[in-house]
C-alpha cells in the first residue's frame, strides 16, 4: 500500500493556452505515479474525451468507463485506440470560470508487465444534461517502463488547454 | 499565424519549456480531429437511431418508458 507521495513536478498553463502537457525523463525510482489535473478547454465542443500517451506511443490502449451526464448513467469502452482516454473535456460550454478535476493513478509504471491505470474525473456544467462525471479503467498493452507522459486533447475537438489549467505529477512509494 | 504551443517538463531537471508545434504535429492533430469528428458523428447517429427504435417499440407495446423500466426491474 502506498505510504509516501512526493511531488515530482507541476505546471500551470499560461495565457496563450497549450495543446499538450508533457512530462519527460520520469525516473523509475517510484512504485506508482499519480497525476492530478484541473483543466479547461478553449473550445466549445461537448462530449469529447481527452487523454494521455505513454512514451509517445500511439497504439495499444484500451479502456472501459462508467459515466453520468445528469440524466442517465452510461457505460462505454474501446480497444486498440491511439491514446488513453481519461476524462471528458470541460469546454467553454460548461459553467464559466470552472475547471474539471481529474485524478489518474498508474501502478507499477516502471515494471515489465502491461501498464494498467485508473482515473476519476468530474466537471461542472450548469445544464440539464452534460457529461459531468466518469471513472475509467484502462490498459496500455506495452511492457516498456513509462518514462514520459503526454496529456492532450487527442480526441479531436481541436482545442487547447486554457490558461490556469494545472497538472501535478507525484511519485508514490510503498516503502 | 503561429502554431499552437506545448509544455514540456523534464522531470530529471525540473526545466519547463514552451515549444511551438511543428507543422507535422499540427497536421497530425488536424487529422486526429477529423477522425474523432467522424467517429463521434457515427456514435451520435447510432445513439439517436437506438432512441428512435426504443420509442417505436414502446408505442408498439402501448406502454410508457417508466412502465418498461418497471417490467425490466
Amino acid at each position: 500500500m502506498a505510504n509516501t507521495f512526493e511531488l515530482i513536478t507541476s505546471t500551470t498553463v499560461g495565457a496563450g493556452g497549450s495543446s499538450s502537457i508533457d512530462f519527460t525523463s520520469i525516473a523509475s525510482t517510484y512504485t506508482d505515479l499519480l497525476i492530478k489535473l484541473s483543466t479547461r478547454q478553449t473550445g466549445s465542443a461537448v462530449g469529447y474525451q481527452f487523454g494521455i500517451r505513454f512514451n509517445g506511443s500511439s497504439s495499444g490502449y484500451s479502456r472501459i468507463l462508467l459515466y453520468g451526464d445528469g440524466v442517465a448513467v452510461n457505460a462505454g469502452g474501446g480497444s486498440a485506440e491511439t491514446f488513453a482516454r481519461i476524462a471528458f473535456t470541460q469546454s467553454s460550454t460548461y459553467t464559466a470560470n470552472t475547471f474539471n478535476n481529474v485524478e489518474l493513478y498508474i501502478p507499477n509504471y516502471a515494471g515489465s508487465a502491461y501498464k494498467s491505470f485508473s482515473t476519476d474525473g468530474v466537471s461542472e456544467g450548469n445544464a440539464t444534461q452534460i457529461y459531468s462525471a466518469g471513472i475509467y479503467a484502462g490498459l496500455w498493452s506495452n511492457t516498456a517502463a513509462i518514462t514520459s507522459i503526454s496529456i492532450s486533447e487527442y480526441s479531436g475537438s481541436g482545442t487547447n488547454f486554457a490558461q490556469y489549467t494545472t497538472a501535478y505529477l507525484y511519485g508514490v512509494k510503498n516503502a | 499565424m503561429p502554431n499552437p504551443t506545448k509544455i514540456i517538463i523534464d522531470c530529471s531537471t525540473g526545466i519547463e519549456e514552451i515549444i511551438e508545434l511543428t507543422d507535422a504535429e499540427v497536421a497530425e492533430m488536424t487529422y486526429a480531429a477529423e477522425l474523432a469528428a467522424e467517429k463521434k458523428a457515427e456514435e451520435d447517429a447510432e445513439a439517436a437511431s437506438d432512441a428512435i427504435a426504443k420509442a417505436a417499440l414502446l408505442v408498439k407495446l402501448g406502454i410508457t418508458a417508466d412502465e418498461a423500466k418497471l417490467l425490466l426491474a
